[in-house]
């Protein structure tokens, strides 16, 4: 009986273990913040570029779909994004809110200058603190939220051409 | 004069206090704080870009009088459990919590009949 026991436990021990290993090494180790889709961004608090007024939530509220853009002129995916964020500017239901990340003011406006200006709002992080409520862990990254602000979709890296189809789609249904 | 000394030197240790106090906190936090961009490495071991915002938000926070439990639970809201090394437990992570006990009673309970079984014999 005792070595039916024992036999036993260690069969479920072996199971176990190889479920273990099954499980850990198909799961993707790689970061992403897919989780962070459906959940509502709260206590927004940006400081705008050109004054010291504070974008807040009501502010976002106003909007069918924001789309934050996280960009700084010393990042080279953020030109590779730039004409596609133009192209979205012209969406009806969609205001882009573009928050500059750590960087000097006067490289912005030659940034935004040399490349146009694809904003509806423009806010400024210069220690980059704002932006940890968004969960940005580097730029390019954009947040796709609709009027409820909750977030739609996040897009980590610069916009590609695919990102843009599904954006337009979404503001337009 | 020497009480002015006396007091001096009781204000200077009490400053050395509690701004090594303020160190320990900070550290213990960031220690426990996964770099999202870095391979293996706590925000406390980091100098990258994300390592250094996550230090200033954290030192922020603990200035406000948060908890050290109040920012892991605003970084998790923010980044998922992935960013806390130390992970609360919950129902996907019971049976990693749950499962060094398990085994030491279950050790316990076949040393226990092993032991039993020699003595009948």
């Amino acid at each position: 009986m005792q070595k039916k026991i024992i036999k036993s436990s260690i069969i479920l021990f072996i199971i176990f273990i190889i479920g273990v290993f099954f499980t850990g090494l198909n799961k993707s180790s790689i970061y992403d913040t897919k989780n962070l889709v459906g959940q509502k961004i709260t206590n927004i608090k940006l400081e705008r570029f050109n004054n010291n007024r504070i974008i807040t939530e009501e502010d976002l509220k106003k909007n069918d779909f924001t789309l934050i853009n996280f960009w700084a002129s010393w990042c080279a995916p953020c030109r590779v994004e730039h004409p596609i964020l133009l192209k979205l500017n012209k969406e009806k239901n969609l205001k882009l809110l573009g928050v500059n990340f750590k960087d000097k003011k006067n490289n912005a406006l030659k940034f935004l200058r040399d490349l146009g200006n694809p904003y509806d709002d423009l806010a400024r992080d210069e220690l980059g603190k704002y932006s940890i409520n968004f969960g940005i862990y580097g730029i390019p990254e954009s947040i796709l939220i609709n009027k409820d602000l909750v977030i739609i979709k996040k897009f980590i890296g610069p916009i590609s051409q695919n990102d843009y189809t599904y954006i337009k789609n979404t503001v337009r249904e | 004069m020497r009480l002015k000394t006396i007091i001096f030197f009781i204000i200077l240790n009490l400053n050395i206090a509690s701004a090594e106090n303020f160190t320990l906190d900070l550290n213990k936090v960031l220690k426990n704080l996964r770099c999202l961009v870095c391979q293996g490495q706590s925000v406390a071991d980091s100098n990258s870009e994300f390592a250094q915002t996550i230090k200033l938000v954290v030192k922020d926070q603990i200035k406000e009088g948060k908890s050290e439990k109040e920012i892991y639970n605003f970084l998790v809201e923010k980044y998922g459990e992935w960013i806390v090394y130390k992970p609360p437990l919950n129902k996907v992570n019971f049976v990693l919590w749950l499962f060094p006990y398990l085994v030491f009673v279950i050790g316990g309970v076949v040393i226990f009949l092993l032991l039993k079984k020699r003595n009948n014999h």
